[in-house]
């Protein structure tokens, strides 16, 4: 069981207790990714894509998102202040605490940290990202079918064609 | 007692309903107030001129079509995300053109991301009056 960026220590050794009471009854590379309730992160990440989770990201990086909204990847996605706040509360308190940084700028995409480009390398056809059903790896709906309710486990993973 | 919950739920469910009956607001009446205010020459909205609008690009690479689909009352697919958006005609999604603050903060971020600019509120009610004459 691999626990990515967690978001407090105690949760890793958490995890780690429980892998270990469990046998090994999760694969190595089997990512457990808490689902997490906040009605406007989830209402407005999501609007344009799957809201992403925190724990995915360092809280500088979230920080550098939410101050960029004007110009978040080439689109608009500006909020008002308050709701901004708000959102980016959520994520802070939630970040993961990997370094997540690149020339000693925060990451601003899951896809280049260093977990997702491990955890996305075995066993998929490069030609995954390209396929109409797919279209970006900012898509995990695509394959990660429960994604929409924070559940990125084996169980719901489907490859479209 | 049974009559009392009963009476109670009646109360409810009309409280409800009344909640419910509360028309959104004419957002054609409401462009066309801000379109004379824009043009006193304004003569009114444009179901046809509409359509063109949404269908092409206006100087940078998306259209309205480019995430909505080409027939609005389909289902869309956000074109840098992938992710599937609902219908945007009113008439395949009832909840479309509703709520004034949604309408606002994504004319304000669409038309900021297609056109480089605010819309007009003509370029607004003419969308507007083709996305109802879809079905």
């Amino acid at each position: 069981m691999v626990l990515l960026y967690p978001s407090r220590w105690w949760v890793a050794a958490l995890g780690a207790m429980l892998a270990l009471a469990a046998g090994g009854a999760f694969a190595d590379d089997d990512v457990r990714i808490r689902p997490l309730n906040h009605a406007a992160w989830q209402q407005e990440c999501s609007a344009c894509h799957v809201a992403y989770p925190p724990q995915l990201l360092p809280a500088a990086s979230w920080r550098a998102i939410m101050n960029g909204l004007d110009r978040h990847f080439g689109a608009d996605a500006a909020l008002d202040p308050q709701q901004r706040a708000d959102i980016l509360r959520f994520l802070e308190t939630n970040a993961g605490q990997g370094r997540g940084s690149m020339g000693g700028k925060p990451l601003l995409r899951i896809t280049e940290t260093r977990w997702f480009i491990h955890e996305h390398s075995e066993e998929l056809p490069a030609s995954i990202w390209s396929r109409p059903s797919v279209k970006s790896p900012a898509n995990c709906i695509a394959c990660h079918t429960a994604a929409d309710r924070g559940d990125y486990s084996e169980q719901t993973l489907r490859l479209p064609r | 007692m049974i009559i009392m919950r009963l009476t109670l739920t009646a109360a409810l469910l009309a409280a409800t309903v009344g909640a419910q009956a509360e028309p959104p607001p004419d957002f054609e009446k409401l462009f066309a107030t801000q379109a004379k205010q824009e043009n006193p020459a304004f003569v009114g909205f444009s179901a046809e001129q509409g359509q063109r609008f949404y269908a092409r690009t206006h100087g940078k690479d998306w259209s309205c079509a480019s995430c909505h689909d080409r027939t609005p009352v389909a289902i869309g697919q956000h074109v840098a995300t992938g992710k599937t958006l609902a219908p945007l005609a009113p008439a395949a999604n009832p909840e479309r053109f509703t709520r004034p603050d949604k309408v606002e903060k994504w004319f304000k971020r669409n038309c900021n991301e297609v056109l480089g600019r605010p819309c007009t509120a003509q370029e607004k009610g003419d969308v507007l009056a083709y996305l109802l004459t879809v079905r």
